[in-house]
């Protein structure tokens, strides 16, 4: 018996390369392992498994524009992709310092358009979608919390010059048009300021109170 | 005076006149086919190896650039406003054949005519039956976007002239029927010589089908040389169908040519590819023009460079550049940077993953490190690699690290 394991380990090559998601993954996190530095990449430990997967299929199909990425996944099934997203929401994200306060007068109004919207422009609150403790909602709503404030800004100004779409209903497209520059600066500021809750789990799935503000 | 001008329009008209009117093949009419649903079957798997979906997609619209501007692969769906459907087999066998479209216009050898004409009569029938019997899609083509004087069609008369001649394969009569199977996917429907071969100017290959490894036009990688005789033929056919072998794997271009195309191939076709590339002859190693460097300040690069690769790509790579299998590539050997080195910039500054394929799923990647390092770094790492080992390159600038960043994909 023992002979056989002295063989079974000198026929095993002296670095074989592990047979896991996590090794073949490896590439994304050059990037991705940085979140909670100071920069620009997105964590994606910890988001909901659907809207990793959505995202990285909009990145392959061109929905979603950012060259690196869209490089990298050009070529990868949908199989693939589906077990990437699940490993990387099955981590425990590492998140980022929080970010400095804007003005008062700047984070009074990106607290109120994340908890209020504005009604009178049909402007759905992101709380609506994104969770009452904005951690997200299953499947495949993404936390808003624990991001880079140049991130939340860059994607919703992706989604008003169209260079990030959703599949319909496209929520974000109304949402982002609706917003001014300005307010989307006040937005990311508040969100980038508060700290993540202990409980980092997104809410579960329910129908989506944005659909019915859509004009 | 007059006389020379007479003379040369008329020379000039002969050589329109017979690239018009000349159309080897044309008499050759289709042979009946009996089994219709398996021509259909064999039409998409010739389809598959001529990648006629990497440009014309579901309906076209793939904008192809050139050194001569940009084209855009028309529709070929059987749509009979927007694409082919008043089209007849005839007319489809002229295209491939003759490079000339239904009303007998020249097409733009981005369509890849030179190597398409080795595909006989009834395998084009039979990617007709095929094209043919897909769904119509009302979509109307993109004018190209030539500079002048590439947009005068007429002139194509002077390039084929010079670089096209029609003709179907002929097998070689010293050779095996395997041999000659793979140099007829090679020559004609893989259309490998449209990157693999090197062009000059104006766009023609300068040694038909000699494969020895080129730039490729307006895209800014390397592909390498196929004349593969130190190679094992299953070791080529491996990377063919499934993007990775134990010496090395595809990316950038190559990734989309195996995910589109060869990995759909039968292991018969990509045994019989590969077993014709082993015969090509060895071409001779082409040598990248090395920066001229005192000898310490090279002597410093060069450590820089492995410092780095210390650092960052030994633990997948190994020390001695051996790599790991199929999953991480070896660089020791690499035959692509004693040519250029474009890829290798582009692969460290953009890390890479081959494609998925039916043989190989879910590859390993190799990370970006453009995020990481700077030009100066990446151009150290890349001399290092390039000369180590027994690789056959030479030292790389930072400012042509600088010239790829941004831009993954292209």
């Amino acid at each position: 018996m023992k002979l056989l394991l002295l063989l079974a380990v000198l026929a095993a090559p002296a670095h074989a390369v592990p047979d896991t998601i996590a090794e073949r993954t490896k590439a994304c996190m050059a990037c991705h392992g940085k979140a909670g530095d100071d920069v620009y990449f997105p964590r994606i430990a910890g988001k909901p498994g659907s809207y990793l997967y959505q995202q990285l299929i909009n990145f392959r199909d061109g929905r979603r524009s950012y060259p690196a990425m869209n490089y990298l996944v050009a070529h990868l099934s949908d199989d693939y992709l589906r077990e990437m997203a699940d490993y990387f929401a099955s981590l425990e994200p590492r998140l980022p310092a929080v970010a400095p306060a804007a003005p008062a007068s700047v984070m009074e109004q990106g607290r109120k358009l994340v908890f209020d919207g504005d009604k009178s422009r049909k402007l759905p609150a992101c709380v609506a979608c994104h969770g009452q403790r904005l951690t997200g909602m299953l499947p495949a709503i993404p936390g808003l919390l624990g991001l880079p404030p140049a991130y939340l800004k860059a994607q919703i100004g992706a989604w008003r010059s169209g260079t990030r779409k959703a599949t319909a209903p496209d929520c974000m497209l109304h949402v982002s048009q609706q917003l001014t520059p300005q307010e989307i600066g006040a937005v990311a500021s508040w969100l980038a300021h508060q700290p993540v809750p202990a409980d980092k789990a997104p809410s579960p799935a329910q129908a989506s109170a944005c659909r019915s503000a859509q004009p | 005076m007059k006389r020379i001008l007479l003379a040369i329009a008329a020379v000039v008209l002969a050589i329109v006149g017979i690239q018009v009117f000349y159309e080897p093949g044309a008499s050759q009419a289709s042979a009946p086919v009996a089994d219709r649903a398996g021509q259909l079957v064999r039409g998409e798997y010739l389809a598959r190896a001529g990648n006629c979906m990497g440009c014309h997609t579901n309906a076209g619209g793939r904008a192809i650039e050139t050194p001569f501007g940009r084209i855009y692969a028309p529709n070929i769906t059987p749509d009979k406003e927007t694409g082919i459907g008043n089209w007849s087999a005839d007319d489809f066998w002229r295209a491939i054949h003759n490079g000339k479209s239904r009303d007998g216009r020249f097409l733009y050898p981005a369509f890849p005519y030179p190597s398409y004409t080795k595909v006989s009569r009834a395998d084009a029938d039979a990617i007709y039956a095929y094209i043919m019997s897909r769904p119509a899609v009302s979509k109307p083509n993109r004018e190209h976007a030539l500079d002048f004087p590439y947009n005068q069609r007429i002139l194509l008369a002077f390039w084929r002239t010079l670089y096209f001649t029609p003709g179907e394969f002929e097998p070689a009569a010293d050779r095996d029927a395997q041999w000659n199977r793979g140099a007829y996917l090679v020559q004609g429907l893989g259309h490998c010589a449209a990157c693999h071969t090197g062009r000059n100017a104006l766009g023609g290959t300068l040694d038909k089908n000699d494969l020895a490894g080129a730039a490729i036009p307006a895209r800014d990688w390397y592909a390498a040389s196929l004349a593969l005789h130190d190679r094992d033929v299953a070791e080529i056919a491996s990377l063919l169908k499934t993007g990775v072998s134990s010496r090395g794997a595809v990316y950038g271009p190559m990734a989309e040519v195996v995910s589109g195309s060869l990995q759909h191939l039968s292991d018969a076709d990509t045994l019989a590819m590969a077993t014709y590339l082993k015969s090509l002859p060895p071409t001779a190693t082409l040598k990248v023009a090395d920066l001229a460097h005192a000898p310490q300040e090279r002597a410093r690069i060069i450590e820089a460079g492995a410092r780095i690769y210390e650092k960052q790509c030994a633990a997948c790579h190994l020390a001695t550049g051996e790599g790991q299998g199929t999953a991480y590539p070896p660089l020791a050997g690499n035959r692509t940077l004693g040519a250029s080195p474009v890829n290798a910039i582009r692969i460290v500054l953009n890390g890479g993953y081959p494609p998925s394929t039916h043989g190989n799923p879910r590859p390993y990647g190799m990370p970006p490190f453009g995020q990481e390092l700077n030009d100066e770094e990446v151009a150290a790492v890349v001399s290092y690699v390039s000369s180590s080992w027994g690789n056959q390159g030479g030292m790389v600038s930072p400012a042509s690290v600088a010239r790829l960043r941004g831009m993954p994909g292209d």
